[in-house]
């Protein structure tokens, strides 16, 4: 089964304290740790688990700087075969649409039986690009994928929906699946994994390489452009308790014997 | 005039709550720009879910067709992109949900409409639509525009509208004939699976002790649940820790998991994103411990402690063990 996975190269967040830069429309990213997107990453261990067990093939596409490289060794280093990285000055501002625009001039050609992405970015949180660039080649699409079933010529995935509930559905290949955290256990980086990468191919295509028009991508060719960015409004603000460890929880315990909790 | 679509999501026989949130606030946004606020339902033997939305919009327009018994994107996406290319609507509302992340995209990318995607609000500024959406697991927030266009689709986040009763409007019902001629072949629904229930129900307890990636190492959770036992309460968790698989998923807290509303919910090293905010925002008092003093859990706690959790929590378990006796 030849597969392509769609990654990202986002910076850490869920543990950082965020600022915004001077242009207000971006977060400031000199601190911050990047790497590749959670979900992908998920997107990632289960096509080479699928690849492993089926045999056949899985190429990483990104569209991005050559910052993004770093992601795209973790992905050849941890069993991709091959790297794609779609670069252009162009595409900067680029929003969902406009992203899944790029991945599908790029992907419409290659050879594929399945395309994974992650089911959300860490980072926008869209949640659309996987199904756009499903809808645009023209292929089914099941999102937020816990268990992958393949059968003779379509799979058997298993959605999650809200609390709890799964749904499973059958989709005919070739096929998109957007992946959700906890499918699998992403392997580590291996050392052998490292050493074979070297010998792996990265192709990096710009506008002039794929099939499309400066007004396609970039601002130009979004659906969306951000106007601004600000710190979310306070509507409730928790009382933050002052002081040592041993002061704090001292006020912690007088409140909850106030509310006859303990 | 043109309308409003509010496109309806419904499951094993219950309207999701996030419809009647987005036809409050299509409610509003009809009113405010002249538009009709349509309640779209798609379905089989739907009768009675068509009745409680007459109650909430003047009219209803019903699709029954036994090939849309289950969600099927595709059968959904088909009839949708009829409805919209007859009907002309201004701005089309569907839930951020696992239906509406299925549906919402490939909508719009086939009738190429822009799409803005997990809104938390949304307003026409100049004739173009103007969104409010969190970014970086809800850190930040961005304000963005649409390109002008004639009509548009939201995807709302649930449970950021709150659903208003209001006097009930006998509305109308349009049954309008469903433009699926044949099965839909690529993808079909088979069936649902229901949670795996465990040894506990965290939606019983009364006290919670919830833990989130900030505990960093699943070594480190017999300290918390230690805590927990303290107080009589019961361990509970965030999303990566079940992703992990450190606890169960009948631990999880929020919108993939359970939604809990104890006594007492301590959140530790959880920083709080929209998906577990959903899902215990409601407990009577809130305390979270959390070294970023812009983690989004604060602004739902009721008290916080801006600190490195394992410098608190082994001086909080001995504070109660102490109060305890």
């Amino acid at each position: 089964m030849d597969i392509i996975v769609c990654v990202k190269h986002i910076p850490e967040t869920a543990e950082a304290e965020i600022r915004i830069d001077k242009s207000g429309k971006r977060i400031e990213t000199e601190d911050l740790v990047f790497d590749i997107n959670e979900w992908d990453d998920y997107a990632l261990e289960e096509a080479v688990l699928l690849k492993e067990k089926l045999g056949g093939s899985v190429t990483a596409v990104t569209v991005s700087s050559e910052q993004a490289d770093g992601t795209l060794r973790k992905c050849l280093a941890r069993g991709a075969d091959r790297a794609i990285r779609l670069t252009d000055e162009t595409f900067e501002g680029s929003d969902g649409y406009a992203t899944a625009k790029i991945l599908h001039s790029a992907i419409k050609d290659l050879p594929y039986d399945l395309i994974l992405a992650g089911a959300l970015a860490g980072d926008d949180g869209y949640s659309q690009v996987g199904v756009t660039l499903a809808e645009l080649l023209g292929i089914p699409h099941a999102t937020m994928v816990k268990r992958i079933e393949p059968l003779e010529d379509n799979l058997r995935v298993n959605r999650e929906l809200e609390g709890g509930l799964q749904e499973i559905v059958e989709v005919k290949l070739p096929a998109l699946l957007t992946i959700q955290t906890g499918i699998n256990e992403p392997r580590y980086v291996s050392i052998m994994g490292i050493r074979k990468a070297r010998k792996k191919e990265t192709k990096i295509l710009g506008l002039s390489d794929l099939d499309l028009k400066e007004d396609d991508v970039g601002e130009a060719g979004s659906w969306m452009t951000v106007e601004k960015m600000f710190m979310p409004p306070v509507e409730k603000e928790a009382e933050i308790l002052e002081g040592t460890p041993d002061e704090v929880t001292s006020k912690i315990s007088e409140i909850l014997r106030a509310r006859g909790l303990i | 005039m043109p309308e409003l679509f509010v496109v309806t999501e419904h499951r094993q026989g219950e309207i999701r709550d996030v419809t009647f949130e987005m036809l409050t606030k299509g409610r509003e946004l009809a009113e405010k720009t002249n538009t009709d606020l349509r309640a779209i339902l798609l379905g089989h033997d739907v009768g009675d879910h068509a009745k409680k939305l007459a109650d909430h919009a003047e009219k209803v327009l019903l699709i029954d067709d036994e090939k849309l018994e289950d969600f099927n994107s595709e059968a959904y996406q088909r009839v949708l992109s009829n409805l919209v290319t007859q009907r002309k609507p201004s701005l089309i509302l569907i839930g951020h949900t696992a239906f509406g992340v299925d549906l919402a995209p490939s909508l719009a990318t086939e009738l190429n409409l822009p799409l803005a995607t997990d809104c938390v609000d949304l307003d026409f500024e100049e004739e173009r639509l103007a969104v409010i959406r969190q970014v970086y697991g809800g850190k930040v927030n961005v304000k963005a525009r649409l390109r002008r266009s004639e009509c548009y689709i939201v995807t709302v986040r649930p449970a950021t509208f709150e659903a208003q009763e209001i006097e009930p409007l006998e509305g109308e019902i349009i049954k309008i004939e469903s433009p699926l001629l044949e099965n839909i072949e690529n993808k079909r629904f088979i069936e649902y699976v229901q949670p795996a229930t465990g040894d506990v129900d965290i939606t019983a307890a009364d006290i919670l002790v919830g833990i989130g990636r900030g505990i960093k190492d699943a070594d480190n959770i017999p300290l918390i649940k230690e805590l927990a036992d303290t107080l009589g309460g019961v361990l509970a968790c965030s999303r990566p820790i079940v992703d992990k698989e450190w606890l169960p998923t009948d631990r999880q807290v929020g919108t993939s998991g359970r939604t809990v509303k104890p006594k007492l919910y301590i959140a530790i090293g959880i920083s709080g994103a929209f998906q577990h905010i959903t899902g215990m925002k409601n407990s009577d008092l809130i305390i979270a411990i959390n070294k970023d003093p812009k983690a989004p859990i604060f602004r739902v706690a009721d008290y916080g402690v801006v600190d490195d959790l394992f410098k608190v929590v082994p001086v909080l378990q001995n504070k109660i063990h102490e109060a305890k006796e």
